[in-house]
């Protein structure tokens, strides 16, 4: 077995969801190369070495790659895939742009989201919104596989990896990146978050949204996210939405106010250690999944609770 | 240019699926089934670039049994001009259907694909990128803005940090996410007229395919159920619950 875990990051900060894809690594019982490719981003492949269970971080450093676009990096990725027998990349908008590419050129299947390693062939993975669990055997001779971060404990520091440069690719793609619109906040990121505030369309409006829960938010030193009806509302941005289709979340304690719980948004936060509802219908499912239940308007209920915590 | 969009016949997105006692499979007998929500997103971003006069052409295809006729009808009942099945009862992963639709791209040489960016039964993700790859043409996944001009497209996609603006020549493979626009509902004429649009029927063998899985599912199972919670009656019996016995705040 040989793991390569394709890091995910933004030229600067390796993003957390690589801690959890060489968590999936460490289930499947051996130490990972990790690819780095991207534009002067020395410092994620030394973020990256540090990590535990890792054996060599392969640095391909080149303003080719400055874009990490999902050509540029399957094609980098494709100069050294056919060493491994397993290639791990995180379940993110990131990874799941790039796992299929590299995947359809080595001709084999992918295997998206696993949340277990049964062994080095056979993962299980939630299908249908989460609502069935599949175990599958793959018989190809190298897994591509993206990773639940959700699912698998992020390694901690305490390694002290070799950093090798490899050669770049000698094209860019030709796919530009013309913008960023970063959304801005202090407060923590959604995947990682201990604990998150969720809003819906219950919150009725934008102001509201914001008002009725950041304040919520600050107490508990949470991360706010979103249901679908909230986010198509305009009520916050896209990158809020937690759902089938939005962020898998699983943190200590999820407060959904004003969410009806429909089986989409239930697939992004049921494995939440503690759920908390609040909503005015008594027969909303989301109490079919909540710890604790508050039947009650939220405009009364929510001020409540920020105010006696 | 000519538009082609890959619609996936799927368990409707209201069903509450049941797993079959045998661990199987999910029960897929009598439900409801329909286009995949993302697919008609496609199929109607596609029809509004025919309007907009980018398009000449919009050709949408589906994999799978015969019922998926059904499928090609509700997207031309849309506004989609003729369809293409690739008929098999074999079941179809995304690397074969990713095989196919290449295969389907080379007969008819369209500028564009915009396919969903996910099916709401195996939730994988894949398809258009593996497409992408095969073809060796660009892609730009998760959409949420799609303007075409001058051989090129430029796409806002929607990504963990935000939104990110690419742009890429065409011929391209695109992605659609839920806020890319409203898909618009059937009218009764254009329903009756769907019925009389042509669709040509295809198989595997004829393109050249070898769709064999290569994933085989051993089982599948319901995910384990959260036990029953209980109702709190006021704040503070929630405060109290939250700081004493789940020791969460
Ligand atoms: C393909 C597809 C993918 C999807 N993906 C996702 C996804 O990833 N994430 C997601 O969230 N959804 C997703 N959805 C949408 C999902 O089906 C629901 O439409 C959505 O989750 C509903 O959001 P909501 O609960 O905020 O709104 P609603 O269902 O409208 O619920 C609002 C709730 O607020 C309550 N309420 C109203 N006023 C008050 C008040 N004053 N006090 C207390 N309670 C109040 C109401 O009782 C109600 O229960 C998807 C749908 C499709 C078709
Ligand atoms: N059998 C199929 N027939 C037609 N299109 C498909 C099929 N399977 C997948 N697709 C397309 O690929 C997209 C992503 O599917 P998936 O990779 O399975 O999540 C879907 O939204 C469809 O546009």
């Amino acid at each position: 077995m040989k793991i390569l875990v394709i890091a995910e990051h933004d030229n600067q900060k390796l993003a957390p969801a690589t801690a959890h894809a060489l968590g999936a690594a460490k289930a499947l019982g051996a130490a990972a190369d990790v690819l780095v490719a991207g534009h002067g981003c020395r410092a994620v492949a030394e973020q990256a070495a540090k990590l535990e269970g890792v054996a060599r971080v392969l640095l391909a450093d080149s303003s080719v790659l400055a874009d990490l676009t999902a050509e540029a990096l399957a094609a980098q990725a494709l100069k050294i895939a056919k060493e491994y027998t397993h290639i791990l990349v995180p379940a993110t908008a990131f990874g799941k742009n790039v796992a299929p590419r590299i995947a359809a050129l080595l001709d084999v299947a992918q295997i998206s989201d696993i949340v277990k390693v049964i062994d080095a062939d056979t993962f299980v993975r939630p299908i249908y919104a989460g609502n069935a669990l599949a175990t599958v055997r793959s018989g190809d001779p190298i897994k591509v596989i993206t990773v639940r971060g959700t699912a698998f404990d992020a390694v901690g520091d305490g390694g002290n990896a070799p950093i090798e440069a490899i050669e770049a690719i000698a094209e860019p793609g030709p796919t530009k990146v013309v913008g960023r619109e970063v959304t801005k906040s202090a407060r923590p990121e959604l995947t990682n978050a201990r604990i998150i505030v969720s809003g819906g369309r219950g919150l009725g409006s934008a102001e509201k949204f914001h008002e009725v829960l950041e304040p919520l938010a600050d107490k508990l030193g949470a991360a706010i996210g979103a249901s679908r009806a909230a986010v198509d509302a305009g009520y916050a941005p896209n990158d809020y939405q937690v759902g089938q289709t939005g962020k898998i979340v699983a943190p200590e304690l999820y407060v959904a106010i004003g969410i009806s719980g429909a089986i989409q948004h239930l697939a992004g936060m049921k494995d939440s250690k503690v759920i908390v509802a609040i909503n005015k219908d008594p027969e909303a499912p989301i109490f079919q999944v909540a710890d604790y239940g508050l039947v009650a308007d939220l405009f009364q209920a929510v001020p409540e609770l920020t105010q006696k915590l | 240019m000519k538009i082609l969009v890959p619609v996936k016949r799927v368990v409707d997105y209201n069903v509450k699926i049941r797993v079959k006692p045998d661990g199987s499979g999910v029960d897929t007998a009598n439900v409801k089934m329909s286009m995949n929500p993302f697919d008609e997103i496609a199929v109607e971003e596609a029809i509004r670039l025919k309007e907009a006069g980018v398009a000449s052409e919009v050709i949408v295809v589906s994999c799978g049994v015969a019922q998926c006729q059904e499928t090609l009808r509700a997207a031309m009942a849309m506004g989609a001009d003729r369809g293409i099945l690739v008929q098999t009862d074999v079941e179809l992963q995304p690397l074969a259907v990713a095989k196919l639709l290449k295969a389907v791209v080379e007969k008819e040489q369209p500028g564009l694909v915009i396919a969903g960016k996910q099916a709401i039964d195996d939730d994988a993700n894949q398809t258009g990128q593996m497409l992408a790859a095969l073809l060796g043409w660009p892609q730009a996944t998760f959409a949420s803005k799609v303007e075409i001009a001058d051989g090129r497209a430029r796409v806002t996609r929607e990504v963990d940090g935000g939104l990110e603006t690419v742009e890429l020549p065409l011929p391209a493979v695109i992605t659609t996410d839920l806020r890319l626009n409203e898909p618009r509902f059937a009218t009764l004429p254009n329903i009756m007229k769907a019925k009389k649009k042509p669709v040509d029927t295809l198989t595997p063998e004829a393109l050249g395919v070898d769709v064999t899985p290569r994933l085989a599912t051993l089982k599948v199972e319901e995910p384990p159920k959260r036990k029953a919670g209980v109702m709190v009656g006021s704040v503070d019996e929630l405060i109290e619950k939250l700081r004493n016995e789940a020791k969460v705040i």
